[in-house]
């Protein structure tokens, strides 16, 4: 009897110790307090993203501990940001926490700070082979996405202090988009990291992440494109709140997986072969990460589509936005039919993931830039 | 399948050309953008509206015939994967797996097997037992064979996507359009007099047309858009809009934009009324109304009028309304008004930098003045005075074709933030019985001058003699008179001179302006030698305005147009049924792993064989190989 114990694997009720508990218990204490505040602000379908929500993040908390871990600091710190601007906004600029630590712009700019420390710290470990090093950079790349989090939270919050009619989720403009694109490629990232012990590949995946918070800087610094700014009327609407992060998941995992190709193919010419993981896990990890993109990339577009029919009047209007997601789409189904359905595997893989970057980039950036149409939402 | 790849990235590369080359502009753009042989080289390929060309058409349709071949040929063989345990798996062909191994039975037959069918009961495998001729039994098992039905799902999805897609192009239109019973309408013709053949009846199953609605007017067609005509869409109902209303906020970008709509239908007892916006349309008999944009209905416009080069400091007043015309002068100068937009909101950045916030710097009006001979100059004039860098101006700009910017005429406002101060100033630089006066009160002023009659006399003179060759042509006029008349030497040193004598000319004018029209006269400050400034290159500049009249708007009376679309798009529902069978086909078939047990448990030789395969060989395959050799090592020994 023995010997049928061992295979038994635990459901996952089964698994879950007083601290998970804890956890679901606090997250559903904070639903239920936001629904007898706020209530009478929400309609049904809001009740129920709310519950839904405290479910879902219990969910993935039972899953991946340290996410839970994640979820409690950025609502604690976030509150407490929320508790020291005591309803106004210049105090973002005047008390000390808030002007140096967590004030929504301070928070980004921590988070941006941390994303470079934890790129060099990666590097640094990769080269000195040090395990402690890769720790301290993994610890990092969280303090940074923590931070992270609680900028967008309280940016949330800050923009209903400029008006009420103002307020809206922070994923309306290329600003808002390019943090939330860094912390889902961090914490995708962080996810494998943990799951396949790969912490080699984090100089390579900060690498796309500081690409983007050197935008971010320079969109700061030179366009001060981080003011918040009314929602024009065709973004006042609950797609947006949805079609969003389930793009910048895909966007994310497909950074992801390119910067994964990368170092298989510097591994596979023999660049840094001995510090890297081998050849089958950065493939594993590639595919792995193109296939969650894939599926997001898919629900975010179709969720596009039924937006676009109630904004444009249409589901498909062959807007320049649109054709290129189906581009990057065609570019992915591709990628996966060839792996999964002919086997394929190797550096062609790896090569087209890398180029597929370079598609996913022109359509989330090129098509602002280059060509018009009506999805001109984040405007360089 | 390589043909229906082949076809993908026809169509991808397609849809790249849709997107680098602007659709469905206006024809004359694309001629003068490629000339007239490529212009029409691309016109014959459908470059303009690829999207919607027969060939782009073709391959979608290619598209749905070939995919639908692949599913009714593999379907039948996933089908058989997904339901088959493969127990006809013998121990030699076993032993062939790349993936297997031999465990020595040690402990109780019967028990050994109850534990080895407990444990493929808890890693979720179905199993089926069969019993081999030589006494051994073969436990084939199966799990996650729901991934068969990943690949029927997403190819059946495609397959209804690209049908609803097709329900939903104009492929009706198409065939009609080829058999010669319709054609496009490529005049600009009132909707009666259109042709029945450019008429499409309310029974077109699908479309996507545009109405543009004044308040208070009510239409029962929408038209089509089609290359570069139009075609008249009718509908089973008439729309009406009551009222257009555009919210903004406070820091005066656009908030919402509003439509009170009236249908009324011979069906129906009473109109429905509903207010619809962006993001909310309404469907009625199954077309969708939605609000897409806003223009001008014919807002009514009262103007004062000056006649920039005549020296009367009094206007004159016209009235007129957007899309109506008017005429300004007589006989050969007569020029037609057209008015062509009035805009009650204008957002714009006025900070020099650019970093500044947007703000709203009040309405405008878009006209036209046509001269006799046709030829037509552009204009654009704000009804308030703007501010820039600190003071304030009234705003014109002027431009002959619509490739150019505007170039604007600069007024600087007066104390009461109004133009008239300019006007007379302007009214007595042109009246040359005025110079005189204008020459001896700065003479007065002038030491050293007034006291010596021959020095004040000379004076005078050329004071008069630089006024009047101002008031023909402003600083440029002047500057031609220097290049003919003295040595390139003291070209400089005169012009400085000039200019000093006609800015002290300008603060007497401007004054004598304001004397004729009792208002307080101006002080010597930096500020009035700044206006002067302005009003002397106001002055200068309207020699290249165009026109000799100004239009001041005075007065509106603001009538808007709604921009409507109206979609009837039977292909939506199966697009979206598509779109979940997509998701759900995707689904299974990245996250349903697909593996297969075989047990061939021997008596006779004391041996259970394990062999395991998956259709998707990975790390994650290799990891639970190697757990479930080591915990099934475990049960037989």
């Amino acid at each position: 009897m023995n010997n049928t114990l061992n295979y038994q694997q635990k459901t996952l009720l089964q698994r879950l110790n007083w601290q998970d508990w804890l956890y679901a218990l606090i997250v559903l204490a904070g639903s239920i307090f936001a629904f007898i505040k706020y209530a009478h602000y929400m309609d049904a379908y809001e009740v129920t993203f709310l519950f839904g929500a405290a479910l879902l993040f219990s969910y993935l908390g039972w899953q991946w501990k340290s996410l839970g871990k994640l979820v409690i600091g950025v609502g604690v710190i976030s509150l407490a940001s929320i508790a020291l601007y005591q309803g106004d906004q210049t105090r973002a600029t005047e008390v000390f926490f808030l002007k140096f630590l967590i004030s929504s712009q301070s928070a980004i700019m921590w988070m941006n700070v941390l994303f470079v420390l934890a790129m060099v710290t990666y590097w640094f470990a990769l080269y000195k082979r040090s395990a402690f090093s890769a720790n301290v950079a993994s610890a990092l790349t969280w303090v940074a996405v923590l931070f992270g989090f609680v900028g967008l939270m309280v940016r949330w919050y800050e923009s209903y202090l400029i008006g009420v009619d103002v307020g809206h989720i922070p994923v309306s403009n290329l600003y808002e988009v390019f943090v939330l694109f860094c912390l889902i490629t961090a914490l995708l990232y962080l996810h494998y990291e943990q799951k396949l012990n790969t912490k080699q590949l984090g100089g390579f995946v900060l690498l796309v992440i500081n690409a983007a918070v050197g935008f971010i800087l320079w969109y700061t610094f030179d366009r001060e494109a981080h003011n918040i700014q009314p929602l024009v009327p065709a973004l006042q609407s609950y797609w947006m709140k949805i079609h969003v992060p389930a793009n910048f998941v895909g966007y994310g995992a497909f950074s992801l997986a390119a910067m994964v190709a990368l170092a298989y193919l510097l591994s596979s010419k023999g660049v840094l072969t001995s510090r890297l993981p081998s050849l089958e896990v950065l493939d594993d990890l590639m595919y792995k990460s193109i296939a969650v993109g894939f599926a997001f990339f898919t629900i975010a577009t179709i969720l596009g589509a039924m937006w676009a029919a109630e904004a444009w009047g249409g589901y498909w209007s062959w807007d320049p936005k649109e054709t290129w997601a189906l581009i990057v789409w065609l570019n992915y189904a591709a990628w996966l039919h060839l792996r999964m359905v002919k086997g394929l595997r190797g550096p062609l893989l790896a090569w087209w993931s890398l180029i597929g970057l370079i598609i996913t980039t022109f359509a989330f950036l090129g098509v602002n830039m280059f060509l018009s149409g009506l999805h001109s939402y984040g405007t360089l | 399948m390589r043909f229906a790849v082949s076809l993908l990235s026809v169509l991808g590369v397609a849809s790249v050309i849709g997107t680098v080359l602007k659709q469905n502009e206006p024809y004359e753009n694309y001629i003068v953008k490629f000339g007239q042989f490529w212009f029409a080289m691309f016109e014959y390929l459908g470059l303009y509206d690829v999207y919607h060309s027969v060939w782009f058409l073709v391959i979608l349709l290619f598209l749905v015939i070939s995919t639908s071949l692949c599913i009714y040929r593999n379907t039948p063989a996933m089908l058989k994967e997904w339901r088959t345990f493969k127990d006809h798996a013998t121990e030699k062909s076993l032993r062939a797996f790349s993936h297997q191994a031999t465990f020595n039975l040690t402990a109780d037959y019967a028990a050994t097997k109850q534990n080895l069918l407990h444990f493929l009961n808890a890693k979720g495998f179905k199993y089926k037992i069969k019993a081999q001729e030589d006494g051994s039994e073969l436990i084939a098992a199966k799990a996650g064979t729901h991934q068969r039905w990943g690949y029927i799902f997403t190819h059946v999805a495609m397959v209804v996507i690209l049908f609803g897609g097709l329900l939903d192009g104009n492929l009706p239109f198409k065939v009609q359009e080829m058999l010669g019973y319709k054609r496009i309408e490529t005049l600009d013709l009132p909707v009666s007099k259109v042709p029945p053949e450019s008429r499409m009846s309310v029974s077109n199953p699908s479309f996507r047309g545009n109405m543009t609605l004044s308040e208070g007017a009510t239409h029962n067609v929408a038209f089509l858009r089609v290359r570069d005509g139009y075609l008249v869409q009718e509908l089973p109902f008439a729309v009406g809009l009551k009222d257009f209303r555009i919210e903004h906020y406070a820091t005066g970008q656009p908030k919402s934009f509003e439509s009170d709509l009236v249908i009324f239908d011979p069906e129906l007892k009473e109109p429905i009324t509903k207010t619809i916006s962006v993001n909310h349309p309404l469907t009625y008999k199954g077309i969708a109304i939605y609000q897409s944009d806003f223009q001008d209905g014919g807002t009514g416009l009262k103007f004062n009028v000056w006649d920039l080069f005549s020296p009367s400091d009094k206007s004159r007043e016209l009235t007129g309304a957007i899309f109506d015309e008017g005429t300004l002068g007589e006989g050969d100068d007569l020029l037609r008004v057209e008015y062509n937009d009035f805009r009650k909101f204008n957002i714009i950045n006025m900070s020099p930098d650019g970093k500044g916030k947007p703000h709203n710097v009040g309405p405008n009006v878009t006209y036209k003045l046509r001269d006799s001979r046709g030829q037509a100059i552009e204009y654009v004039t704000y009804m308030q005075p703007m501010q820039i860098d600190g003071k304030f101006y009234f705003l014109s700009g002027m431009r002959e074709t619509v490739q150019e910017d505007f170039r604007y005429l600069r007024i600087p406002a007066d104390e009461d933030l109004s133009i008239n101060g300019f006007m007379g100033f302007r009214a007595v630089m042109l009246d040359q019985s005025k110079y005189q006066e204008v020459a001896k009160r700065i003479a007065k002023k002038s030491l050293g001058v007034s006291d010596n009659p021959e020095v004040k006399k000379q004076f005078e003179l050329s004071l008069v003699r630089l006024l009047t060759i101002f008031a023909q042509g402003g600083y440029s006029e002047v500057a031609k008179v220097i290049e003919q008349s003295v040595p390139e030497k003291e070209r400089e040193a005169s012009a400085t001179t000039y200019i000093k004598m006609v800015n002290i000319a300008a603060y007497e004018a401007y004054n004598m302006g304001l004397e004729l029209s009792n208002k307080p006269l101006l002080k010597n400050t930096p500020e009035t030698e700044a206006l002067m400034r302005d009003s002397l290159n106001a002055f200068s500049d309207m020699f290249f305005y165009g026109a000799p009249y100004y239009l001041q708007l005075n007065q509106f009376e603001h009538k808007e147009a709604s921009g409507l679309q109206l979609t009837k798009s039977p292909g939506q529902k199966w697009v979206y049924l598509g779109s979940v069978i997509l998701v759900l086909g995707i689904f299974s078939m990245m996250y349903i792993r697909e593996r297969r047990i075989w047990l061939y448990l021997k008596p006779s030789a004391n041996e259970v064989h394990f062999a395991m395969a998956s259709n998707r060989k990975n790390l994650d395959f290799e990891k639970e190989f190697s757990l479930y050799r080591e915990q099934l090592a475990g049960i037989v020994s």
